[in-house]
């Protein structure tokens, strides 16, 4: 898509609609370079780092998927750990029971968790708001309860992981670092390319007025339903790439309401409805759940309290702070206007930001 | 004659879900607030309760009445403190505020008293029972929880029906501009409500404490069965949710009766199955509260 295109009717007055900035062109010539420098990761850091980076880009690709649904969808969901779940069972199921290679598992697994999404959309959107975060919660216990029934995926005690012990420990975690680092990559693209589509344009109407946008022919519930199904592909890659890197799950861990509350607490503190945000707020959720280790459960009263914090004084959250409310962008979705009053005046180049669609102003 | 009795003790059951979402129901009928800390701060209670009587030796009845109090307190402080806040901001910020209030508080109780199993000691009145038949007996404990649900209950709507307080409560649900025109504050209204709300949680905590163990992840379930007994009810009647909260104790009873472990499971499908076949629920919006 050509990043600099004119309207027709303001051709002569030299009116330009853009999109990418210099902040985003930076970003790009940032971003390159950092994900050549991580995919060397196996070749620089020890295994025990690159396996912490792996739970880094897992944390990641939840917020990133949590901030699409709740951020730009409007859909606060607290029971997103049931595709987790569902990711990691399914990757292990079908790499252990079934014996697909497990890298391929991951995908099938993903596909699995999109399919078992929808009919549960049509659960989940009976209800709005509040009453959709229980809802969700529900779902994601009855998941945990029927797969604590089925003996086939382990009952109670859970599943181990045994087929990848193939490889040498060095090769396994090195493959797992690689397939993880394009899951992350993958997530933010699909998140990006979402809210850059129609799809994202309708998205940002039905979260500021949802009444007007269907008046106007956005299909509110089936853009709803597409966001959640991917959504819960996201929560899925992020399930099986926790399974690859601990090797174990148990439902108690792996259904754990506790991931609900690490995807709020990261996309919360890095700034909601924008991308940029939940990559921040994971960085900084996993620093901090580094730091304040020795502090034990302290660590959640910790991130709790700043994430309350934040949502009720500075609600676009850090990356709000660093990007000066949404004047740097690394990843624009919206469009921006120059004016052509800006050619006249002696400022120089005035950027309108009217016509924006991203998710710069408090999301609802 | 097991079914039948597993269905009365659903029933009796089914008070104490009811009188749980009391709170849920009131916040969300007068404030629009999902209080997911809701949950949880029943659990506050529950440990209150337990530090008054199995501690300092204080009567259950009297730790009651000074546990439901202290509950008020805690819940006009809340308000003020932190969800009237998240009111102004609007959007998601009191959902995710009252998540954050939950995950916070869970963690608190778990740092204070550890995730080990408590429960508030009753003496004989756990196990005392009245023989109906051969096979029915029902617990006096249970019956007294079930009574004093209903009590409270009733009185909950009387008060919203027929006092100013009530009165303004409904009018700042139906049009908080318009409240304000007539010169009541209604953050202040918003204040006494939770502290209303948050004194049923209170009761409501003293009762599970005393009913069953609990630790704080108890909270979760305790959250999701009041939400449940809503749901099924019907969004908006206290009486509803009083049917709700029965047909979810029921259906853990009588899952419970097929396998032990099925108890839970079947009350969550109940759940889903009205969710899909009668979304609007059982009997939806009788009396507004």
């Amino acid at each position: 898509m050509s990043t600099t295109m004119s309207t027709e009717a303001s051709e002569n007055q030299h009116v330009k609609v853009k999109r990418a900035t210099k902040s985003s062109l930076g970003g790009l010539g940032i971003a390159i370079p950092v994900l050549l420098i991580m995919a060397a990761g196996p070749y620089i850091v020890d295994r025990g780092l690159q396996q912490q980076l792996v739970t880094l880009f897992a944390l990641i690709v939840m917020a990133t998927m949590w901030n699409l649904l709740a951020g730009y969808g409007g859909m606060v969901s607290v029971g997103q750990q049931a595709y987790i779940g569902i990711g990691a069972y399914g990757l292990i199921y079908l790499a252990e029971t079934i014996g697909i290679d497990p890298f391929l598992a991951v995908p099938a697994a993903i596909v699995i968790a999109g399919l078992l999404s929808i009919p549960i959309s049509f659960l989940a959107f009976r209800l709005v708001g509040g009453y959709f975060a229980i809802g969700t919660w529900v779902i994601a216990e009855v998941v945990k309860q029927i797969t604590m029934q089925v003996d086939a995926l382990g009952a109670g005690s859970g599943m181990s992981l045994t087929v990848l012990n193939e490889l040498s420990p060095g090769r396994r975690i090195a493959y797992v670092y690689w397939l993880s680092l394009v899951g992350v990559v993958l997530a933010v693209l699909v998140t990006y390319l979402v809210m850059r589509s129609r799809l994202g344009l309708g998205f940002t109407a039905i979260r500021d007025d949802s009444v007007a946008a269907s008046s106007l022919g956005v299909r509110v519930t089936r853009s709803k339903r597409i966001v959640f199904v991917i959504s819960a592909m996201g929560a899925a890659l992020a399930g099986s790439m926790i399974a690859l890197n601990t090797l174990r799950i148990t439902p108690e861990s792996i259904y754990s309401v506790n991931f609900a509350a690490f995807m709020i607490f990261m996309v919360v503190i890095g700034g909601i409805g924008t991308i940029e945000g939940p990559i921040v707020g994971a960085i900084v959720f996993f620093g901090l759940q580094q730091w304040l280790s020795d502090l034990g459960t302290w660590y959640l009263v910790i991130i709790g309290v700043l994430a309350i914090v934040i949502t009720l004084f500075l609600p676009r959250g850090i990356w709000g702070l660093i990007s000066g409310n949404g004047r740097i962008r690394l990843f624009p979705v919206g469009y921006r206007l120059v004016s052509p009053l800006s050619a006249l005046s002696l400022t120089g180049t005035k950027e309108l930001n009217t016509t924006s669609t991203e998710g710069v102003s408090r999301p609802d | 004659m097991q079914w039948l009795n597993a269905v009365v003790q659903g029933v009796l059951l089914g008070g104490l879900y009811a009188l749980l979402a009391a709170g849920l129901s009131l916040m969300f009928g007068v404030m629009r607030i999902v209080n997911l800390a809701h949950g949880v701060l029943a659990m506050l209670a529950a440990y209150l309760g337990f530090v008054f009587v199995n501690n300092m030796g204080v009567p259950w009845y009297l730790a009651i009445l000074i546990v439901v109090p202290i509950m008020a307190l805690v819940g006009y402080v809340l308000q003020w403190g932190l969800f009237n806040r998240a009111l102004n901001k609007g959007g998601l910020a009191p959902l995710l505020v009252a998540f954050g209030l939950a995950v916070v508080l869970t963690q608190l109780l778990q740092e204070i008293f550890t995730a080990d199993n408590r429960r508030i000691q009753i003496g004989s009145l756990a196990t005392d029972s009245i023989q109906v038949t051969d096979a029915i007996y029902l617990g006096v404990f249970p019956v007294l929880t079930f009574i004093v649900a209903v009590v409270v209950i009733a009185g909950v709507q009387v008060f919203l029906n027929s006092t100013p307080l009530g009165r303004a409560m409904r009018a700042a649900s139906d049009d908080p501009d318009t409240v304000k025109l007539m010169g009541i504050d209604n953050r202040q209204v918003y204040a006494l409500s939770t502290a209303l709300a948050l004194a049923t949680v209170g009761l409501a905590g003293m009762f599970i404490g005393m009913k069953t163990q609990f630790s704080p992840t108890y909270g979760d379930l305790v959250l999701i069965f009041a939400f449940e007994a809503v749901i099924i009810g019907g969004l908006g009647s206290l009486w509803g949710t009083l049917a709700g909260g029965i047909v979810l104790g029921v259906a853990q009873t009588l899952g419970s009766q097929v396998n032990p472990s099925y108890g839970l499971l079947v009350g969550n499908l109940v759940f889903l199955a009205i969710l899909a076949f009668r979304p609007q629920g059982l009997f939806p919006k009788a009396v507004t509260t």
